[in-house]
Formats: C-alpha cells, structure tokens, sequence
C-alpha cells in the first residue's frame, strides 16, 4: 500500500488502545446511506509502472524549439537553482508558522524581498502572490484600499496590457465593482499615448496601469504616464518583467520627483523568467511591491526582521493581522499562501545572476530579438508592425493568415510565436515572436529558414 | 557584551563588489539592439556579488534551519503534513513538460494527465465536472462563491447575498464571502460539535445564496446531521459549498456530492500530496455538480475523440472566467496525478482508514496521559483537538508555550489557536503515512513535556532553547518595520 | 476584572465616549477591548475635518494577533486625532481612557450619546458575553 507503514501487529496494537474491533468502526459516525461504494478509479501502479506510462506522454510531447513569449519566458536555469530548491528541507517545510523552526525559509523570503525591491526600486516588496495575472487583480484591489483621494472605482487599462491579466483582473476585482476603462494604443508605435489619456483628466479615477514592456513587447513612455497619473491624483500601478528591470528603469524611479511623488504607486508581475521553468503554464508566482505608506493595504504575507529573547536578530511572518481582516469600506482580498517554493528558486536564481549577470542576460534577450526580427523581417511577405523601441519581443505582420504558418512551423519541430489575430484583430496577420538568451545562431537561422521555406511555398493570402 | 549573531548572514553580506558566478552568464552578444537613454536603468540592481558555491552554501545551510516533513514529524492540523512522494516531483520534472510553453500547440501527453486527473477527482468526489484552474486553496473558495453567485444571478435570484458559515470556519471563508460581495451569517454549533440545526433552519430564507462547510469540521469531528443541512439549505435556495481542507478524513469513504454539496474545492497540495514548499504552490481544483457547471473557470481539458484540448470562453460562455494568466498550477496538477496513480484505487481508500486510525490512537494515548480532548465523547476524524485550558488555569501555561516545546523536542507543533472557539487548543493532524513508533515518540514527548508544566513551567515559557533562535519578538516585528536589506550608507 | 470608569458611556463594540466641552466627545476603546488584542503595533485615526456618522467605522487598532475597526459612536466632525499613537501605539495599552485616546468629535446628534451603555450596563454586558 503506497505510502502506508503499517504492519498487522501495528494496526492490532492501535485498534486496542482505541477500543474497536475494526478500522471501519472508526467511521461509525457517518451514516451508513452516505458510506461511498466502490470507486471508479484506475488500480494502484509502482512507482517504475507510472514511470514509463510519463516518459511515454512525456516523449509524445517532445522538445519543440520555442519562440513564444507572450507572458511567460524560456530562460537558462543553472542547475543549483532546482538541485537546492528540491531538497526536502523546502520542498517539504509548510508556511513558517512556527517562525523559531523555519528560519532557512523566513531568512530566504526576506532576501526575495529585498531583491524585489532592488529590481523594482520599490519600499517594500511582500513575499509573493500565486501568478503576474492574479497579483495584478489584487493590485487593483489594493488600489482601490489606498487611494484616499478618488472615490470611485474605476481604473484605467490599455490595450497594451496583456489581455488575460485584464480578464482575470475583471474576474477577479470585478467581483467587487471594480470597473475597468479600456484604453486604446497608437497604431503605428504599438504603445500607449498621453492623448488616449486626456479624456480622463478631472474625472475621479482610482489609478492607471502600465505594462512596461508592453503585451507587444514594446517601450512604454513611463515617466510621462507616471506624471499624468500623480498630476492627477491618480495611482500608477506598474506591470513589469523582472529581466527587464536590469535594463530599464525602475518603476521606483519613474515620473518626476517634483511633488515627492518619484515613481510608481504599486508593482506588480509575472516571477516566472527569474528561474523557473514554463512547465506548461504554472506554477510561477507574481510578485508585488510598493511605498513604505501603502505597507497595511498589501495583500499577501511579508516577512520582517526582528531580534529573539536573547536578541539574536531572527526573521518572522509579521503584519499578520492584515490578512483576512475584512475591512467594511473598501476592497478585500482573501490571499492566504503565497508561492514558496517557486520563491526558493528565484532567490537562488537571483543570487547567482547577480545584478551584472542580470544584464547580461537581458542584453543577450534584446539582442537575440533584434536579430530574429531582422531576419524575419528579410523574408517577403513579413514586417514589423510598430515603430516603438522594444525590449525581447516584437509583433510582426504576415501578408496571409497566421494560424496556417504557426502550424506549419509546429510540424517542423517550431513554436513560432503567438497568433494575435484573435486578440487584436484591428492588427491584421499579427505574430508576437520572442527570441531569449537561449536562442543561438543557429536556432535564428532554423526558423528563418523554415519561415522562408513556408512562405515561399504558399501563395500570399489576399 | 558582544552582539549574539545569526547563524547563517545574509547573502548580500556574504558578497564583494566585482565576484560573480561567471559560468552563469550568457554568452556576450555583439550588436547594435539600444533602449534608448532615456528609458534606460542608470545603475545594474543591488543584487548579490557572491560566486556561486557562496550561493549553494548559503541556501543550503538556510535549508538545515528548516523542519519539514523529510526530516520531522508535522502534525500540523488541517495542513495534512503528508509524505511528499519523491517519484511525484521526479516525473512532473521531465524535461519536456518542464520546457512546454503553454501558449503553443495542445500538448497531448500533458493534456492525457490533465484529463485523468479531472476525471479521477470527479469520481473521488462524487461531482460532475471538474477544473483545475484555481491556484490554491483561497482561489478555489472565491471559484466556489463566485460560481454561487453566478448561478443565482442566471435565475434573476438577485437579493441572494448572504453566506451562512459555521462560527468555526476557517479565517478564509468569510473573506472570500466579502470578495464576492456577498455578506457573512455566522451559525453556532451545539456543545457535541454538530450544527445547531434550529439555529441553521432560523438563518435561512430568501437572502441566502449558501452555506460554506467543512466536513469533517474545523473542530475535528463529523457533521453528522450533514443531511438534514443539505435539505435545509436547498428548501429555502441556497447551495451547498464545501470546504475540502479536510478531505483526508474522508477520501473513498464518503464522497461530498453524496453528502448534497453543489460545490467543492479541494487542496491538492493537503489531500492530494503535492508539495508544502514552504508555503506554496498550492492548488485549488473545484468540482461542480450539474446546476453550477455552466459556470466552471476556465480553462478546463476536453477530449474530444482521440484528441485533447482547452474549453475556453467560447465553449463556456457562462464561466466566471479566468482566475490565472495560464492554466493554474500545472506542474501541482502533474504531480497530484502522479500521486493518484501510484495510490490507485485501493490506496486512495487506505489514506482516510489509515489518517482516522493514527489520529485515534494518538487521541486514546494523550488522554491517557492525562490531556482534554476538546469534544470527549467524539472520534477523531482524521485530526482531533486538544484543549490546555485547564493547564493554563493551574500552570499559566499556554498552548503556544507547549507547541515552543515541542521543537526542541524534535517534533514540528501542531497548530494551535485555530479554531478559535476552543480556548489554548492544539489541532492535532498526524496523517496516514506517519509509523506507529512516531506516534509513540511523539506522546513520549508530550508526557515529558506535561511532567516539566507542573514541576519547571519556565522550561516552556521561555522554549524554544535549541533552535537557532529562541522565541521572536512579534510585537517589534510589527512596530520596527524592517522588511528588506539596504545597504550601510 | 477589566476597568470600566463609571464616568464615560459605552457602545457594544467596546468604544468609550467621554462628554467634555461644547458638544465635543473623546473616543477610544476600553480596557477589556485592549486588553482581548494583546500589544498594539499600530493604530489608524481619522483625518481632522472628516464627517462621521454613528456606527461609522472610521480608525483601525492593530495587534500581532487581530485588526480591528473602531467605529464612531456618534455622529459629527472629526476635530481632533491623537497622533501620538503612531509612534507610541503601546499608549493605548498602557491608558486606555487616558494618554491612549483615538479622536475627538464635534457631535451634532445628542440622541447618539443617550443610546450608549452606562458603566454598569457595560460591565453587565461583558459578563454575559463571557458566558
């Protein structure tokens, strides 16, 4: 029996020390009419039995060569990364309740912590959130706790906002009233302008969020949305790619500092390039930061330093009371976990980066992308759509339909990229490509070559 | 007096300007790729400078201050401290589901899993529809309650906005209530630990959407009246929501859509063994029976012939919609079916006989040892509470002060304080794949530790004395913000 | 036992309401009420100037253990706040009819006041709900 170390001695032994006959007498509480028959369920497999059944399905999946972003991103994992995140010590501890028996754990989230706001230039960062889409639903809650000068709850969201993290942000928040106002982007830069803005000016606005880069990859003006926003009273809430942040600046330094309003109001986003892998979509964790003043209003759970008995310095949950404490007025959030062990593997991932290896990692990223669009782009029936500057992913026209050609490549052995034609449908023939640091020469050229192949052999679409 | 210091520093204090872990580093890339200067980062981030066996020895000895459940026995109540199956974390790491985007083509080896799992929680379950998509437990609840809402709101049923929870439901219940809109009735039990079923039949009418339960309940023991409540609920309206933090009680014994529940989230990372990680990832799959399936989270696997694939909006327009920017936990999911499959039917049936035989045993031992059973006259479900309100009366000692002694016993405590309507309580959840000699072990302990109450209670106010610290000031770490590393000036 | 100075009034959610001059109150939370949350690490007043109404929640306590609402007693303008508490949350703990006051309110409405608990009434209605 899997797992269970009981031997028939032990079980005799037990049941009369408890003073029943059977193990079934244990269950005599329950009525009989809602005991379960006899389940539906596959029989118990050894370990090597399930093995081979996963490699098989495994094998069946194979190993494409991915130049999809879009959200989630390929990036290179040194081995210490899963060697020390799988040692039983994390893989198996529980949340650091009991605070005296988990100081790897606490002392590890309060380094997370302080490197989230290295990244991010941020106050205070909490010690995560379930996923970049979730953690900017409860952004928008927070927002809406924090913003003493708007009243409404209403919150402003371009289109260049990743469109699921705007559905699950309305899901999400939505729930609680909160009203999303759809933004549109500039056609030809890809991003989004201060006119698109202007209409709100003086109305009474909860906060504005910023996705930088953007859905399509491109650079956002953010120092000039951060200072509409705060001219207006309005809160900024920054959705940002931690690679990025080596290169770009900060959300903590975004905007002006006229007004002792420097930067951004909340930071939120996706963890998933500092070190853990795709794994068909989860799971990754998002991460959240913001000013010292808005500290109560953060959802999730936050480690802080503190000195023991002896006044040893030592770490501990803290600000625990905020949690699940329903306050009546404004908004709520009901986070109870946060996403330890994706943590453990950033951290370390994050350790050994460094800040300069961080960089290096992001200008491989700009680079790589840049040459995967120059290369494409030499392939007729192929251009870019925008003209904004970007970071490591570009949006691309086709002169015929996308899916057919994604298709095409996926039977080579090829993720081209993400069809947007459903998304943004106003865009045409769009493909999002993206080409990380683990993209080489060679992988360039295949897919080039490949494109090539497939667009010559077609006829151009009308 | 020198300054007592930590055992492990941080690792930015470990590093010096100019190391790094150069084989890390990505190839240099020559080319004229720009941000351009005024977006660009003046300076790299503040990270560590450190090389990388710095790194390894660093997290690796931070690991060494953690209990977990490879190394101590957790009888963490409601957390189901299970073993957490090496083989699970082995085949859900193989390196093509762990390098699968999930925005290209449907994978079909993963979606097979995917698919199985579902169905093999439906059955479990006894529920007609499963998803996957919420990412723990708290996610799985606003799933539930949402959907609640969604169905009332399809049957122009609008003024239904009121969810009744037990007095002892756990701190989430109720938020999740409030993230829905909706507002919380609370409903007191009977001094046996049931539902006091008067008090239910008087809370109900045309303003409630439903009724959050766990089953066995926070108190440990089973609803055994769980029909007669399913009946009320449903006669004035409302639905039936269940809680399945403790579905370990009850796994293949009772199924909770037999019990009437419309609705169910379950924990895998509790019931199902995935992995604790010290805090997270969890997962919190939802089933649904027939009335609320039109309104599951997407997205949800489909097989449709030979082929798998995702229902979206379009094929669940009436879905409460997406609660994750993919498709939730994956990898969580991946190693719940690994579990599943290597317990197989008639494992799956052992984990509930077996988690209700330890908790038993270990309830007769400790009341033999001379502690109060919260509810005397009950069974254990697979957990049980023990009450030191009377050791605090004669001793002033404290729950939290026995669950301190207990570490330097070498046991993780049980959790204490929850539920809150026991006074000085200690949840007590062993599970099913701890030994008989660790049960033992364990009351050895708790004997010893009772014997040091009367005769040197000071032992236990000022416990813990072997770990690498002793008892943290909370109340500073709350007042003296101090939440990250800056640098000296 | 718990201090109850038979001087103030009481509300259910443990709010203390002493009359000074000119129809303004001093409000804060009792002892038994400081006492259930343990070693305050924060405590939240509201703005001078804000309007409140009866049964308004309008200042958060905060302990290692719980947050709390504390709601106006009465309704009015809020005219004074101790801003004491921010760095000293512990003088709630310490003088909790005293030094740790929360705000002060210029009170319209006398009918809020007479609808409070007496001293006895309180010290009554804490023993009942100890049952």
């Amino acid at each position: 029996m899997a797992f269970i170390p009981h031997t028939p001695d032990d079980v005799a032994g037990m049941l009369e020390v408890v003073g029943v006959q059977s193990i079934d007498a244990l269950f005599d509480e329950i009525p009989r009419e809602l005991r379960a028959g006899v389940l539906d369920l596959p029989p118990a497999m050894c370990e090597m039995e399930v093995g081979r059944l996963l490699a098989e399905r495994a094998a069946s999946d194979g190993r494409p060569l991915n130049f999809i972003g879009a959200g989630a991103y390929e990036h290179h994992i040194p081995a210490p990364v899963w060697a020390i995140t799988t040692r039983g010590e994390f893989y198996s501890a529980y949340t650091p309740y009991q605070a005296e028996a988990s100081q790897g754990t606490l002392q590890l989230i309060y380094e997370y912590q302080s490197m989230i706001c290295a990244l991010t230039g941020m106050e205070v960062s909490n010690a995560s959130m379930y996923d970049g889409a979730s953690a900017l639903a409860e952004a928008c809650l927070m927002a809406v706790r924090a913003n003493r000068a708007a009243s409404s709850r209403r919150i402003l969201l371009p289109r260049t906002v990743n469109p699921t993290y705007a559905q699950v942000a309305k899901s999400i928040a939505g729930q609680q009233g909160i009203v999303f106002e759809t933004v549109d982007f500039d056609r030809s830069k890809g991003r989004t302008l201060l006119e698109s803005l202007q209409p709100y000016a003086g109305q009474d606005i909860n906060a504005l969020v910023v996705q930088q880069p953007n859905f399509f990859g491109n650079l956002e003006e953010a120092d000039q949305l951060t200072e509409w926003a705060h001219q207006h009273k309005i809160l900024l809430i920054a959705v940002v790619n931690p690679i990025a942040m080596a290169l770009l600046s900060p959300p903590g330094q975004w905007g002006s500092a006229v007004g002792g309003n420097l930067g951004a109001d909340i930071v939120c986003g996706e963890g998933q390039a500092l070190g853990v892998p795709l794994a068909a979509g989860g799971p990754y964790f998002g991460f959240m930061a913001t000013r010292m003043q808005f500290v109560r209003q953060m959802p999730g759970r936050i480690v802080g330093r503190t000195v023991d008995a002896e006044g040893r310095p030592g770490f501990s949950l803290t600000l625990q009371a905020r949690e699940q404490h329903i306050r009546r007025s404004k908004a709520t959030s009901n986070i109870c976990t946060n996403q330890g062990l994706m943590v453990t593997a950033a951290t370390i991932y994050m350790s050994l980066l460094g800040g300069e290896g961080l960089s290096r990692v992001a200008a491989a990223c700009l680079q790589r992308t840049a040459d995967l669009v120059a290369r494409l782009c030499a392939i007729s029936g192929v251009k870019p759509a925008f003209t904004a500057a970007r970071f490591h992913e570009a949006v691309l026209l086709l002169d015929r339909p996308v899916a057919p050609v994604l298709a095409a490549l996926a039977r080579r052995g090829i993720f081209g990229g993400l069809d947007l034609t459903e998304r943004y449908p106003e865009l045409g023939h769009a493909l999002l490509v993206c080409a990380t640091e683990t993209k080489l020469d060679a992988d360039i050229n295949a897919y080039a070559a490949a494109l090539g192949d497939i667009m010559q052999s077609s006829r151009a679409a009308a | 007096m020198a300054e007592l210091q930590a055992r492990e520093p941080l690792i930015f204090e470990l590093g010096k300007s100019g190391r790094r872990a150069g084989t890390q580093f990505p190839p240099q890339v020559t080319g004229s790729a720009e941000i351009p200067a005024h977006l660009r980062r003046a300076a790299p981030p503040l990270l560590p400078e450190v090389s990388e066996l710095q790194v390894v020895r660093h997290f690796t000895r931070l690991s060494q201050m953690n209990f977990s459940i490879d190394t101590h026995f957790y009888p963490l109540g409601s957390c189901t401290m299970k073993y957490n199956p090496k083989a699970c974390n082995s085949f859900a790491m193989l390196p093509e589901f762990l390098g699968r985007h999930p925005l290209g083509p449907e994978p079909q080896g993963f979606l097979a899993c995917m698919y199985e799992l579902q169905e093999m929680l439906q059955e479990i379950t006894g529920m007609q529809a499963v998803s996957l998509t919420p990412m723990a437990g708290a996610q799985g609840e606003f799933a539930g309650v949402a959907m609640i809402r969604a169905y009332h709101r399809s049957r122009n049923d609008l003024g239904r906005t009121e969810i009744i929870v037990p007095q002892a439901a756990h701190g989430t219940n109720p938020a999740t209530a409030a993230m829905c809109g909706c507002t919380v009735k609370e409903i007191a039990c009977d001094a046996n630990g049931d539902i006091d079923i008067d008090a239910l039949q008087a809370a109900v009418g045309p303003a409630t959407a439903a009724i959050m339960l766990t089953n066995p309940s926070t108190l440990g023991v089973f609803e055994r009246k769980i029909t007669e409540v399913a009946r009320i609920v449903h006669a004035a309206g409302g639905l039936l929501y269940y809680d399945g933090a403790n579905l370990n009680a009850i796994l293949g014994k009772v199924r909770p859509g037999d019990m009437g529940f419309d609705v169910i989230h379950m924990n895998l990372h509790k019931t199902f063994s995935t992995p604790h990680g010290g805090g997270g990832p969890g997962s919190g799959a939802v089933g649904v029976g027939a009335r609320l399936r039109p309104f599951l989270p997407i997205p949800i696997v489909d097989k449709d012939g030979a082929r798998f694939r995702w229902l979206t909006e379009r094929d669940l327009p009436q879905s409460i919609g997406r609660l994750s920017g993919f498709m939730g936990n994956a990898g969580v999911n991946l190693r719940a079916y690994i579990y599943m499959r290597l317990l197989g039917r008639d494992g799956m049936v052992r984990v509930a006989e077996f988690a209700a035989l330890n908790a038993n045993y270990l309830l007769k031992r400790l009341q033999a040892a001379g502690f109060e059973a919260a509810y005397p006259t009950r069974r254990a479900s697979h957990e049980f509470i023990i009450t030191l309100k009377r050791e605090n009366r004669l001793y002033q000692v404290t729950a939290m002060d026995v669950a301190k002694r207990l570490l330097d016993y070498g046991f993780h405590a049980p959790t204490t304080y929850f539920p809150l309507l026991v006074p000085e309580c200690l949840l007590i959840e062993p599970t099913e794949t701890e030994a008989k000699e660790d049960l033992d072990r364990f009351c050895e302990a708790m004997i010893a530790i009772r014997r040091e109450m009367e005769q040197e209670p000071e032992k236990l106010s000022s416990a813990p004395h072997t770990m690498p610290v002793r008892r943290l000031d909370d109340v500073r770490a709350a007042k003296q913000l101090d939440l990250s590393w800056k640098p000296a000036a | 036992m718990s201090n109850i100075p038979s001087d103030l009034r009481y509300t259910k959610s443990h709010e203390w309401v002493r009359r000074e001059q000119n129809g303004t109150v001093a409000i804060g939370i009792s002892d038994h009420a400081q006492s259930a949350l343990g070693d305050l690490v924060f405590v939240e007043v509201p703005d001078v100037g804000r309007a409140v109404s009866a049964g308004e929640a309008c200042a958060v306590v905060e302990s290692v253990k719980a947050a709390s609402d504390v709601y106006s007693p009465v309704s009015g303008k809020v005219i004074a706040g101790n801003a004491a508490l921010a760095a000293q949350p512990e003088l709630l703990n310490q003088d909790p009819y005293g030094a740790g006051w929360l705000f002060r309110v210029q009170t319209n409405s006398p009918a809020d006041e007479a609808a409070l608990m007496s001293a006895a009434d309180y010290a009554n209605y804490l023993a009942d709900s100890a049952k």
